[in-house]
């Protein structure tokens, strides 16, 4: 029985990919190419996250790790199983107390505070890959800074349907200029990237991309100056917690179509009820 | 409207060549381009006269020559030793470029407000009203009826193609159009509305242009002045009239002859 | 009142607990040992091999019982578990001139030097379902067939050098000894790709993707005529040379199928006709893999040829962004994941859209 190194990566290729990581920080938005391994676990399942968690973990973080917002789905609990098994660092599911977030497709409620790195699972990191299929090409039209392409899908949004249709994985302008797709989450979380004290990491495994949005870094939300950005909305607070603006999913409880809105963030939501409840451990 | 009050020619060719393996394209190809002025290349095909308009965009890489472009800020470049990124901006600014098959030139699944649109966007233009608003005043200009702002060009037809290509590439009131063949392919009927069309913009907005044409009769409603190329080689060069009317090279007085007469 | 479903992390130990089990299967059926699957399937080990890059036909054989004979799986985990093993070094081209052949055969010639040799082929047998197989044999039929008494060990001739003799082929540069070698398992794929890391794509490469690509271009996707120049299969050696020795080592010894296919020739008014080339590597005998490889090798080759690529089988991104099952796997599979965040999102708008042009959303 072969035992692992540290987070399960070498040393040699945890120094690759943090070389691939400066690099990305030091061009917030930028596709920085690496060498991604083959990891325990499917590709388009996190692999680029997980490359990126362990090449920045150490023993003292604490780490958290969710997915849809929740700590306890399954994909969640096998990758932070995967890394309690290959690091033994100490994990959490409350959002204060971590210091590595690794996420898909949520970041979390509560807000961010310096010192905290987020880790994002990307599926396709080129932003402007449904309008041009060509590696060659999208990383001249970055190079180049050709966007227009962008704008003219915007337009045919707005002309076809009366505004924006992208809702999630919302295309970016990183510290003014590169075009960056913040991977699948709702575009309600994107303010969040916007001058965030936390540093953000992006991996993509299959697609062999890292890039980074550095903390206090402008991200802007593409849009037109008479169709502003806009986030969703709910028209009733979470069920359980109350909370208003916040993301709620939404659950199927009968089968006559009666359904349920309740904070996707499952951290945020069980403290906040813990917070008003008077009789603990309900 | 780009009135270069200037002794510089807008365009200066010298020794332009290009071979394809062992095919000639084209071979020493020279001429000067002022502002306001339209020179037609005309020859049969084969002649090299597309392939010259290929080099002076830069489509293709020629083997030789130089091509000096003086931009609007007055600084002269050699688009052959330009970098890329200066020469895409420049393609998109102050150059346009009509291709013959006019999907060559479109997005064919955008609507034809976004075709028109998008360069102004590509330069920062971010106010969907007022970029709307321009596409549609520039459908009105080549004549393509507002209603059709929204539609997608795969509904168009030929003719309406061609000025939709044209509006695409003039929104940015460019001071240099390369145009391939612009009536090529079209009915008789619809060539002449676009010839005419054609020559009211140059005329409104004082376009240069260079224009590849076997039609000499499109050469002369829009060419100030003429190139007769043959085998990749300029024969003849002179003034449209002179050209057509008074040939010296034995191959222009065959193509002149050659053209049918009512 | 709405209790969230806890217990993700026992619904995960159960499910492996239940894989395990279905695995095993039926405990009263004698259990799979690795040296069965070694030999008895031996192309499958050979296929996770190759596709897995790693020769270890142990390694490979647990890899397909773990897999529950799901090949894909097993090339997975064959590929994770070479991501933890070090880099000792890199060896020198394997020389398959030197092979001591099992099996080589040409289409191109009638007769060549060294002969058509068979070897173990499923070509020639006809499919009809053998119930014998069905029953396990008391004793083992007659021992190993005695090798011809041609000599089985001298190296066979290249079919290929006959054609390079006469310049009737396009020959293939001598690589430099400095140039590096392109190494997918280290650097990401960029394009355009050299032909170097192209072939280590297509040698990983799913061998479906790969037949299918091949055989479009047979079909006029891409058509290159291809004529199979020379298949062989055998036993190569893997030397090293380290710079502390000094000299060259061998260290191992595995076998290869390689695949030369002979291509539409090319000719200019400046250079004579010759002959193109395709080339196809794979671990064990998978000649299948191998020619199909041959085929999209040439095919690939058509923007360095001077061929107008018209099809997608000539599109390397389309070929080389696609050829890799174990990604094409995970993202194909990944769509099992909870997208239920995303789609609460397209739910929104849909709703608002619908609500906009006046039809009523369900409440």
């Amino acid at each position: 029985m072969s035992r692992y190194n540290f987070a399960y990566l070498d040393e040699q290729t945890k120094r690759m990919i943090r070389r691939a990581v400066l690099k990305a920080v030091a061009v917030p938005g930028y596709q920085v190419p690496f060498g991604s391994r083959e990891m325990p676990l499917s590709y388009g399942w996190g692999t680029g996250g997980v490359q990126v968690t362990a090449s920045v973990i150490g023993p003292t973080d604490v780490l958290k790790v969710i997915d849809q917002g929740a700590d306890d789905t399954t994909n969640a609990v096998s990758i932070r199983k995967f890394f309690e098994r290959t690091t033994g660092v100490a994990t959490t599911t409350r959002t204060e107390a971590a210091t590595l977030i690794q996420t898909r497709h949520r970041i979390p409620e509560t807000p961010l505070r310096v010192g905290q790195i987020v880790v994002f699972q990307v599926p396709i990191p080129e932003p402007l890959r449904w309008l041009e299929p060509r590696e060659a090409e999208t990383r001249k039209m970055h190079a180049l800074e050709e966007y227009g392409v962008m704008y003219v899908r915007l337009y045919e949004d707005i002309t076809r349907h009366g505004r924006v249709a992208q809702t999630y994985e919302y295309p970016v302008i990183v510290d003014g200029r590169y075009l960056m797709r913040p991977s699948p989450i709702p575009k309600f979380d994107n303010p969040k990237l916007d001058r965030s004290p936390a540093l953000m990491l992006f991996g993509a495994g299959r697609e062999k991309r890292i890039y980074a949005v550095p903390p206090w870094t402008s991200v802007k939300s593409l849009d037109f100056d008479d169709h502003p950005f806009e986030i969703e909305h709910w028209d009733r607070p979470c069920a359980l917690c109350g909370a208003t603006s916040v993301f709620l999913d939404e659950l199927i409880v009968d089968d006559k179509g009666g359904r349920l809105f309740i904070c996707s963030d499952t951290d945020f939501c069980s403290r906040r009820r813990a917070a008003s409840d008077p009789i603990p451990g309900r | 409207m780009n009135a270069t009050v200037d002794d510089r020619p807008l365009l200066s060719v010298r020794g332009l060549g290009k071979h394809y393996g062992g095919r000639m394209g084209c071979r020493d190809v020279g001429f000067d381009l002022w502002s306001g002025e339209v020179l037609g290349i005309v020859g049969e095909s084969g002649s090299g006269k597309t392939t010259v308009l290929n080099c002076l965009s830069g489509r293709v890489a020629a083997d030789a020559g130089q091509v000096g472009y003086t931009k609007a800020d007055g600084s002269v470049v050699d688009m052959r030793r330009l970098d890329e990124s200066a020469r895409r901006r420049l393609l998109r600014t102050e150059w346009g470029v009509v291709h013959q098959h006019a999907r060559d030139g479109l997005r064919m699944g955008v609507t034809a407000g976004a075709n028109v649109g998008e360069r102004l966007m590509a330069l920062g233009a971010r106010h969907y009203g007022r970029v709307r608003g321009r596409a549609l005043d520039w459908l009105a200009r080549v004549e393509i009826a507002e209603s059709r702002i929204d539609d997608l060009p795969e509904t168009f037809s030929g003719g309406m193609l061609q000025r939709l290509q044209i509006a695409r590439n003039l929104v940015t009131e460019p001071r240099l159009v390369l145009m391939d063949e612009p009536t090529g392919g079209l009915d008789v009927s619809v060539q002449a509305r676009l010839l005419d069309l054609l020559r009211g913009l140059v005329d409104d907005l004082g376009l240069s242009a260079v224009i590849v044409t076997h039609d000499l009769a499109v050469a002369r409603l829009l060419a100030n002045r003429l190139l007769v190329m043959r085998g990749g080689e300029v024969v003849e060069s002179g003034l449209t009239d002179q050209v057509l009317d008074d040939p010296q090279h034995p191959y222009a007085q065959l193509l002149v002859s050659s053209v049918l007469q009512p | 009142m709405y209790v969230a479903v806890k217990g993700g992390e026992r619904a995960i130990d159960n499910a492996h607990r239940l894989l395990a089990e279905e695995r095993r299967g039926d405990p009263a059926v004698a259990e799979l040992s690795l040296a069965q699957i070694d030999q008895q399937l031996a192309l499958a080990v050979d296929r996770v091999m190759t596709e897995g890059s790693l020769y270890d036909r142990a390694l490979a054989a647990l890899a397909v019982k773990q897999s529950r004979g799901d090949l894909i799986e097993a090339i997975f985990l064959l590929r994770a578990y070479r991501t933890t093993l070090p880099r000792l070094g890199v060896s020198l081209p394997l020389d398959t001139d030197a092979m001591v052949v099992g099996r080589r055969v040409s289409a191109i010639f009638k007769d060549v030097p060294g002969g058509q040799i068979l070897g173990p082929t499923f070509d020639y047998t006809h499919r009809l379902l053998d119930f014998e197989l069905a029953h396990l044999c008391a004793e083992s039929p007659t021992g190993p067939m005695q090798a011809e008494e041609a000599d089985a060990a001298a190296p066979v001739p290249r079919v290929m050098d006959l054609l390079d003799r006469e310049g009737l082929i396009e020959s293939e540069p001598p690589a430099s000894e400095e140039a590096p070698v392109g190494d997918l398992t280290r650097e990401p794929l960029t394009f355009p790709a050299a032909r170097d890391v192209r072939l280590q794509n297509l040698a990983r490469g799913d061998e479906g993707f790969l037949l299918a690509m091949g055989y479009a271009t047979q079909r006029g996707y891409g058509r290159n005529h291809p004529f199979a120049g020379e298949i062989r299969q055998g036993e190569v050696a893997v030397t090293l040379a380290p710079e502390e020795v000094g000299f060259p080592i061998e260290v191992a010894t595995i076998t290869v199928t390689e695949c030369q296919m002979v291509n539409q020739f090319k000719g200019s008014a400046t250079a004579p006709a010759q002959f193109t080339r395709g080339y196809g590597l794979a671990f064990g005998q998978a000649e299948r893999k191998a020619m199909a490889m041959a085929l999209v090798d040439r095919a690939l080759r058509g923007r360095e040829l001077g061929e107008d690529p018209a099809s997608p089988t000539q599109d390397e991104e389309f070929v080389l962004s696609h050829s890799d099952n174990v990604e094409a796997s995970g993202f194909v599979q990944h769509l099992k994941l909870p997208h239920y965040v995303d789609f609460q999102s397209e739910l929104v708008l849909v709703r608002d859209l619908r609500a906009a042009h006046g039809s009523t959303a369900p409440r």
